[in-house]
């Protein structure tokens, strides 16, 4: 059976639906298709917000103290914390004069109930491919900056990015986490004592990271073969029929556009989503600045 | 097995053989160049319970590489081959049935996900699973001098600036998957869709030539 959400007062319009609570969560647990369609034909989502909105982005820097650099980011209701602890190595052999950045998503069953304990699962392990490759593509750090002693001696950065409430568009929280995270992070100095040839880190004296870009991406989902939405809540996701997420930098470069099957999407459309992907990138990189100053101001 | 030259859009060489093993209820092989993918599909069997989807077909796809253990990054190409894979099959035609795809990567010399995409597609024709359309993969890679190459060879995505990888669908021949590696413009992300649309189309045509020839021996 097919029926249209409307409401007994004759309003098409599901923002002032609102006296009718338990008939609009009926048909919201129903027929959840249905109940995101009625929204989308009006231009609108079920939370209030336009097609194109983003969720409101909130940002905490230096929440770990313990870390080497941290940030915690919250979008609507995804939250992501990501740590960064760096590591004395042994630089590869390939790469003597390169140091080297470990991601790693970890998706544990408090954020959602889709997520079981044990080894990760399929999409924690395609988000940390993920974010490692944007790391590599964008080059917001050049592994050159992290080698103390060529061929001996290197920083390695673990960026352990954890997700503690999980509502769609994790990929998105995880890359601004990562790069507030970084621009976060102060590396202790390393000298080499020339007698014992062993490594003296010295805590108190530290360093900032040199951020080279600032990618940040914006995902997209597409409904019902045509529909472009931004910023999906996690209902949203597992109903569209396709992701999309394109990661640009401060000189609208792109970096990643990611989008690992589902319906196709025409040239427009993906035009229409790198615009949008620019703006926000805009957008986030003012928030990041921002933050960061009144950390600093703060101390 | 058949060869088909390559002219205009250059692609290497490639080849394809269907059925070539017994068990798997449809199976091929394809082969660009010297990267050469192994395709066998199963089902639609029985599924776990934990898996059973309601209203469709649960399809798992699993690759395999050459030497070692399936990593992170065979994960991250699974999922791209099962996203677009569902796509394009009719999966609600088969509910609460597993079906499996599983990629064998023979030799791997550049543009390894777009020849694991067309050993998939290849490998569900042969199983005749019901789909709404084909879909083939290319790659390209743009060299630092800003020249778009199709279907790299390993050597020439190593030198590369930026990677795609797209899947094609043959309907509209519009982008059911991307993959990007390095940063580029967004005119050369257009550029490189619109190389890869139409070699996409030599894809489709060798297709249609290798189901015919195939089904006109044995009617």
């Amino acid at each position: 059976m097919r029926y249209k959400v409307k409401c007994v007062c004759d309003s098409f319009n599901p923002r002032k639906c609102l006296s009718f609570p338990l008939f609009l969560h009926t048909v919201r647990t129903a027929e959840p298709l249905e109940y995101h369609r009625s929204y989308l034909k009006e231009n609108c989502r079920h939370d209030g917000r336009e097609l194109s909105e983003f969720r409101t982005t909130t940002l905490n820097i230096g929440s770990i103290s313990t870390a080497d650099g941290s940030a915690l980011v919250k979008l609507g209701n995804t939250t992501v914390i990501c740590g960064i602890k760096a590591e004395l190595a042994n630089p590869t052999v390939e790469a003597p004069g390169k140091g080297y950045i470990v991601p790693n998503v970890d998706l544990p069953p408090l954020c959602s109930s889709r997520f079981r304990p044990g080894p990760p699962g399929e999409q924690a392990q395609a988000a940390s491919q993920f974010i490692a490759d944007v790391i590599e593509s964008s080059e917001v750090i050049q592994t050159e900056d992290l080698c103390i002693d060529r061929g001996k001696l290197c920083w390695v950065l673990y960026c352990d990015l954890m997700c503690l409430d999980y509502d769609g568009n994790l990929l998105d929280a995880c890359i601004i986490a990562l790069l507030a995270a970084l621009k976060n992070t102060k590396l202790p100095e390393v000298t080499i004592n020339t007698e014992t040839c062993s490594p003296e880190v010295n805590l108190e004296k530290r360093r900032e990271l040199h951020v080279h870009k600032h990618p940040v991406g914006a995902s997209f989902c597409i409904f019902d073969n045509s529909i472009l939405i931004v910023d999906p809540m996690s209902e949203e996701e597992s109903l569209c029929t396709a992701h999309l997420t394109v990661v640009t930098d401060e000189e609208e470069r792109l970096c990643a556009v990611h989008k690992p099957g589902g319906t196709s999407l025409s040239g427009e459309k993906l035009q229409e989503c790198i615009t949008r992907a620019a703006t926000r990138q805009r957008e986030i990189q003012k928030l990041i600045d921002k933050v960061i100053n009144s950390v600093k101001a703060a101390q | 097995m058949e060869v088909y030259g390559s002219s205009g859009v250059s692609l290497r060489e490639f080849g394809c053989e269907q059925s070539l093993l017994s068990r798997p209820d449809g199976s091929a092989s394809f082969i660009q160049g010297d990267t050469s993918v192994l395709a066998g599909v199963y089902g639609p069997a029985e599924v776990k319970v934990s898996k059973e989807i309601y209203d469709r077909a649960t399809l798992e796809v699993l690759m395999q590489p050459k030497v070692g253990l399936p990593s992170v990054r065979e994960r991250s190409q699974e999922q791209c081959v099962r996203e677009t894979c569902e796509a394009s099959l009719l999966l609600s035609l088969h509910p609460r049935s597993s079906l499996t795809l599983i990629l064998q990567v023979l030799h791997d010399d550049g543009s390894l996900l777009s020849c694991s995409l067309n050993a998939a597609c290849m490998a569900l024709m042969d199983a005749g699973l019901p789909m709404s359309c084909l879909f083939c993969g290319v790659t390209c890679a743009i060299d630092t001098e800003g020249r778009i190459i199709t279907d790299p060879t390993a050597a020439q995505e190593k030198e590369s600036r930026a990677l795609m990888t797209f899947a094609i669908d043959s309907k509209e021949h519009r982008v059911l998957m991307s993959a990007t590696k390095g940063s580029f413009s967004v005119n050369e992300l257009q550029q490189c869709i619109a190389v890869s649309q139409s070699a996409s189309e030599k894809i489709f045509q060798f297709y249609r030539d290798s189901v015919r020839r195939r089904y006109s021996k044995t009617l």
